[in-house]
């Protein structure tokens, strides 16, 4: 049951082979025998999620169920989930019950989807690796001693390890691609403002974007669809039109120009992930797509440009958890400048420390000039190449991530390293547009994301280009052992 | 740019965050060899650039101030860590 596609267990479901409620009993044991070693899951919901099995049951049993009724999934625990706690991976949310869903939860919740859970997550977003997390590091399915990537690293491996049939994730500067990647997955950035943002913990809000993570792009493309769309919950919402993304999923590639950036294959890529980009660009041409060489030239930029923009953006967003209104407070605080310092002092990790404090200095009385205005400026350039390359060519390709999920505790001592680990994937973000992740031919048994960028709203492409080469290819129905 | 103790200290009195005396050194170290990093930018002509602020170039949407939401103070006030009387309790601010 746990390895079939969306479009196959919905077809399982109208036809009654199983019920939802079947299904969910499936996953929830699956999560009880195998999350121990993974930590996929910070809360499972499993009392929720047969009540909202029983549902689907119902509305399929009616004939008034759509594509995602009765399918189990995960919700990124960075989204607000009504009486569910929703801890954003920090101890300062620990006990923090949302009031009210997010838009996302609200429509994936009446397009009837099962929620399991919420997945594990680097704290308020903030990580490469989920090894920021309140609640301990993921493991990667692959090798548990390895992470499964950041900050969706919980959700890369439910859905890779087959512990939920599709996740949610979000995306500030490659945290659902990133860790698609390093767990064999299939992740989606749409365009900033293509889902609504209303009810997702912000980090950094002109870069945060949600978007699915799931085995297949024809499983992105049914999850895409129930969570796209206008909000007007959400200022930057794009009230734009929402196509259908299955539709074209069988269009032809003939003729497709895909740009290969050179930023994208120089110093600091693993060589056997070269090789491995190399044969699906490869496969590509097979499928009569031409390839044109591109320059980035300011894509150097993107890591430095980011790293002012988005902490500068979360020290100013999470200003709001003072210890007065909801989340943690500490204990018999003397005065109120007290109740501040000690509750974000002791509510916040080490990681979401050091962001809030480089945004603080950033935007501090005499440094503003210097450090914002200018990474907004560089924050043009780096956006300025992709329009020009986007004159020449239909998508871009390159490697998400330059080398395969390294080990627990490998990078965690340097936040600099762990910085450039996202040297692919920050630029996508600052210009706002769509980028995927699809698992390719692995690297010594370790997953490799092929990333594919397109351009403003062009996510159908995106989806239409992965599946074809899925149509191809196994990779992405690989398991990892005893899973 | 490196920063030393008092710089940390005064960056963390801004964001209203108590650290760790322990700690404050290997924060110097980390937020300047991050601040090392975003140095690179310095060296690049922005002139005549315009600074970015939105990916979309969008600018805010505007809507009519009309009551929207019902209140929700009851559901809002019962995950406070401490209320009384309607009010969200804080230490005492005026003598």
């Amino acid at each position: 049951m746990h390895n079939k596609s969306i479009a196959e267990l919905g077809a399982a479901l109208r036809a009654g082979e199983f019920s939802s409620v079947e299904l969910t009993r499936h996953f929830l044991e699956r999560i009880e025998k195998l999350d121990g070693e993974i930590n996929s899951y910070i809360t499972v919901t499993p009392e929720l999620a047969l009540a909202a099995a029983e549902a689907a049951d119902q509305r399929i049993k009616a004939g008034d169920a759509g594509p995602l009724a009765g399918i189990p999934i995960v919700q990124k625990d960075i989204f607000c989930t009504k009486g569910v706690r929703t801890s954003c991976g920090s101890h300062m949310l620990d006990s923090f019950i949302s009031p009210y869903d997010a838009t996302v939860v609200e429509k994936l919740n009446a397009a009837g989807v099962v929620m399991l859970g919420k997945s594990n997550m680097d704290e308020f977003a903030m990580g490469s690796s989920n090894e920021t997390s309140y609640y301990g590091p993921v493991h990667n399915p692959w090798d548990k001693s390895r992470v499964p990537g950041g900050s969706s690293g919980g959700s890369a491996a439910a859905v890779a390890g087959r512990l939920a049939v599709t996740a949610t994730g979000t995306d500030t500067g490659g945290s659902i691609r990133q860790p698609a990647a390093l767990c064999g997955i299939t992740g989606l950035k749409p365009t900033y403002g293509r889902i609504s943002r209303f009810g997702m913990i912000a980090f950094a809000s002109s870069l945060d974007q949600a978007g699915p993570m799931t085995h297949s792009a024809e499983d992105a493309a049914v999850m895409l669809q129930a969570m796209a769309g206008f909000d007007p919950k959400d200022s930057t919402s794009v009230d734009e039109p929402v196509p259908d993304y299955s539709s074209g999923l069988n269009d032809s590639l003939a003729g497709l120009r895909i740009g290969l950036p050179k930023e994208y294959f120089g110093e600091g890529l693993d060589a056997g992930i070269a090789a491995s980009i190399e044969a699906s660009i490869g496969e590509y041409k097979k499928l009569g797509a031409e390839v044109v060489e591109i320059s980035l030239p300011n894509t150097g930029l993107a890591v430095p440009t980011y790293y002012v923009v988005a902490p500068a953006e979360c020290s100013s967003n999470l200003s709001r958890f003072d210890g007065v209104r909801f989340g943690y407070r500490c204990d018999d605080p003397k005065d109120l400048e007290d109740l501040y310092k000690r509750s974000r002092g002791e509510g916040f990790g080490d990681e979401v420390k050091r962001r809030i404090m480089i945004g603080a200095y950033a935007l501090s009385a005499g440094y503003y000039d210097a450090y914002y205005l200018k990474a907004q400026q560089t924050r043009h350039l780096i956006s300025d190449d992709f329009i020009q390359a986007f004159k020449q060519v239909d998508v871009i390709m390159g490697p998400t991530s330059p080398g395969t999920a390294f080990g627990i505790g490998e990078k965690a001592d340097d936040p600099v390293t762990m910085y450039l680990n996202d040297i692919y994937t920050i630029a996508t973000n600052l210009a706002g547009l769509p980028g995927l992740s699809m698992p390719v031919e692995p690297v010594n048994g370790l997953p490799v994301g092929l990333q594919i960028i397109g351009n403003y709203f062009a996510e159908a492409k995106l989806l239409n280009v992965a599946h074809q080469l899925q149509k191809q290819t196994d990779w992405h129905l690989a398991i990892p052992d005893g899973f | 740019m490196s920063l030393d103790r008092s710089d940390v200290e005064k960056i963390a009195h801004l964001a209203r965050m108590a650290l760790d005396e322990e700690q404050i050194e290997s924060y110097a170290t980390d937020l300047s060899n991050i601040l090392g990093l975003v140095e690179q930018l310095e060296a690049v002509d922005t002139t005549d650039v315009t600074p970015m602020a939105h990916p979309l170039h969008m600018v805010q949407r505007l809507r009519i101030d009309e009551v929207a939401e019902e209140n929700h103070r009851d559901e809002y006030q019962a995950i406070a860590p401490k209320v009384e009387a309607g009010l969200f309790l804080v230490p005492k601010v005026i003598e």
